[in-house]
């Protein structure tokens, strides 16, 4: 029988374009620069083509919200190697602080949003900074909690508004403000990422993930760096649930809904971990599969988790980086 | 003297629910997300085969437990055994598979207070001068009875001895020839049972509701993090420190706060002792 294997051998465009000489050539350029600019045109572009529905349009939105918590996510499993089970804490925390602001303290809405992402952030880190000096599960226990803790005081103190939630807050100005305020967002946060992941410092987080030890030993304090880079994902996220509660014009428990947890987490598995862009191509799926599936309730939860087991079990490496594969390779059958 | 007779009921309680958990911790290092959506599907199950098929009562229960252990070892057999040693996904895989379950089961129509199984005991006694009803006894008398059965399993028999070796050195008890796959299948499955054992006891003081699973989950969680991940002993003391901090604080504050001490109390181990009351010097280890 004949033994054959599949071999893969990078293009030659991809070859010619890497590093400084892929400005040799328009090409080239257009090689590298091209996913890169489909993604953003489209991300523009989508609001004016979705002129026709307006619903679909809110749907980008939120969907745009989920983008923001499935990069920070991404960023801080795939880079700095904690598990945040947790996402909804950020949005809520985020939705209420500017619930805060923007009602209680009268803040216009664009100052509101900053604000509340600022502060939330502080707060998010403060509330998670016990569990940054330690190694294992622990960060993965503690955010898991969070959420259901912040319901539960809530409710029990019937502070900010109790059950109801706090109502009245501010709305955008006009709808298209409204859409291409979280879509600017989305991008500046994809490429800053990306972008940091590339300095430095984002050299110094991997290897907080890779090897801890030689990291501090190098003279680097641990928890520093990881306090930074959950200030840094809460800060998204934040921003993404005052976002949020300015859209529904309300901030109540709700924000708090395992929905803003597991979603991100099946997005960046769905679409492939560690480069910020497997996150967003994940929500992108995920989000307006879930609207075709508002029948279902909360059965989607469960259709979300079984399509995350089934590709961290059967294609760990998520969509993005089998298209990039194909992008960057050709794979033909060759004799052993 | 109503605190310390509730107390130690609750403690028990709350020691039956995390001990599988530890259990499973202990010997396959995976944290088992999925363990508070067991606990709620055993008593799914026995309702089921109690009200659906009309068996009787014991022999539901019996079934629906075994059931609840096999659904754990597939788990592991089917799923985790191929991301062992990918903690994220191990992470995200449990919590992933734990949500299924809870949320696929709040869809099936579990919700409302419908869904009742009846107590074994009906009666009540007086002890210390506090009347207590047999059930919650029976929970006291069967938590300790497990906790010496699991004593003497892991002391005295070959697979318990076994699962104590990789429990403490992983590739020293591979070299004498014990199989950690087909242990940790064996700690799944006894992690499920207990899981499962407890709803058996607990869930007749109530309503079977979903949202039960995620507070079992969240204390047993609280309650393995504060005695040590992976102690067993550890996580029997802790739960008398929570179980009792929950009656005290059901007493002079109110219920809702019970989850407020469980995360304080975790993030009190984490800020002063790490690695719990009895962790085994993984300080080392842990602290980065």
């Amino acid at each position: 029988m004949e033994v054959r294997r599949k071999e893969r051998i990078d293009r030659g465009i991809k070859v010619r374009s890497e590093g400084i000489y892929c400005v040799s050539s328009p090409k080239e350029m257009l090689y590298v620069a091209g996913p890169r600019l489909l993604l953003i045109a489209g991300l523009l572009l989508l609001p004016l083509v979705l002129e026709m529905a307006p619903y679909w349009k809110r749907v980008v939105n939120i969907m745009c919200v989920y983008g923001l918590l499935a990069i920070s996510f991404d960023f801080l499993a795939n880079v700095v190697g904690l598990v945040c089970l947790g996402g909804a804490m950020f949005i809520g925390v985020g939705g209420y602080m500017t619930a805060i602001f923007n009602v209680y303290l009268h803040c216009p809405v664009f100052l509101a949003i900053p604000l509340a992402g600022l502060s939330g952030a502080l707060i998010c880190t403060v509330l998670l900074l016990p569990c940054l000096a330690l190694r294992g599960v622990y960060f993965a226990i503690v955010t898991l909690m969070y959420p259901l803790l912040f319901t539960r005081i809530i409710e029990a103190l019937n502070i900010l508004g109790g059950t109801n939630g706090i109502t009245g807050l501010d709305s955008f100005p006009n709808p298209y403000l409204e859409n291409y305020v979280i879509i600017v967002l989305l991008l500046i946060f994809l490429f800053g990422l990306r972008r940091l992941m590339d300095e430095d410092i984002g050299l110094v987080l991997r290897g907080v993930k890779d090897n801890d030890q030689s990291v501090r030993a190098s003279g680097i304090n641990v928890a520093h760096l990881k306090a930074l880079a959950v200030f840094i994902t809460s800060f998204i996220g934040c921003l993404g649930g005052a976002y949020l509660a300015h859209l529904y014009m309300w901030a109540g428990l709700s924000l708090f809904a395992l929905d803003f947890s597991i979603i991100p987490i099946a997005a960046v598995t769905i679409g492939g971990g560690g480069s910020m862009m497997g996150a967003v191509i994940g929500t992108f799926i995920l989000v307006p599969l879930s609207e075709f599936l508002r029948f279902f309730g909360t059965f989607r939860i469960v259709i979300y988790c079984l399509i995350l087991t089934g590709f961290i079990v059967f294609r760990s490496e998520g969509l993005l980086t089998y298209f990039a594969r194909k992008y960057d390779q050709f794979e033909r059958w060759a004799k052993i | 003297m109503d605190i310390l007779v509730y107390g130690i009921i609750n403690s028990v309680t709350l020691s039956l629910l995390s001990l599988g958990f530890t259990l499973v911790y202990s010997i396959s290092r995976l944290p088992n997300f999925a363990h508070g959506a067991l606990y709620i599907t055993t008593g799914y199950f026995i309702w089921q085969f109690l009200n659906a098929l009309g068996l009787n009562y014991p022999l539901s229960i019996l079934v629906g437990i075994a059931l609840t252990a096999f659904i754990g070892a597939m788990m592991y057999r089917l799923i985790l055994i191929r991301i062992r040693g990918m903690e994220i996904s191990e992470i995200i895989a449990t919590y992933a598979i734990g949500l299924a379950i809870i949320e696929g089961l709040r869809w099936g129509g579990l919700r409302g207070s419908t869904f009742t199984l009846p107590s074994f005991a009906s009666g009540s006694r007086v002890i210390l001068g506090v009347s207590v009803d047999d059930q919650r006894l029976l929970v006291v008398v069967v938590g300790f009875a497990v906790f010496a059965l699991l004593y003497f399993f892991v002391h005295l028999t070959r697979n318990g001895l076994a699962l104590r070796g990789i429990a403490q050195d992983e590739r020293a008890a591979m070299m004498l020839g014990i199989d950690s796959d087909r242990m940790a299948i064996v700690a799944f499955a006894i992690g499920s049972s207990l899981a499962g054992l407890s709803a058996a006891l607990i869930l007749p003081l109530g309503n079977i509701v979903v949202e039960a699973g995620y507070n079992v989950l969240v204390f047993s969680v609280a309650v393995s993090v504060i005695g040590g991940l992976g102690s067993w002993p550890g996580a029997i003391i802790a739960s008398f420190i929570i179980g009792f901090a929950q009656i005290l604080t059901e007493k002079f504050l109110s219920s809702h706060f019970q989850m407020v001490i469980a995360l304080l109390a975790i993030i009190i181990t984490l800020l002063i002792k790490p690695s719990g009351i009895l962790g085994r010097q993984k300080e080392l280890e842990e602290r980065v």
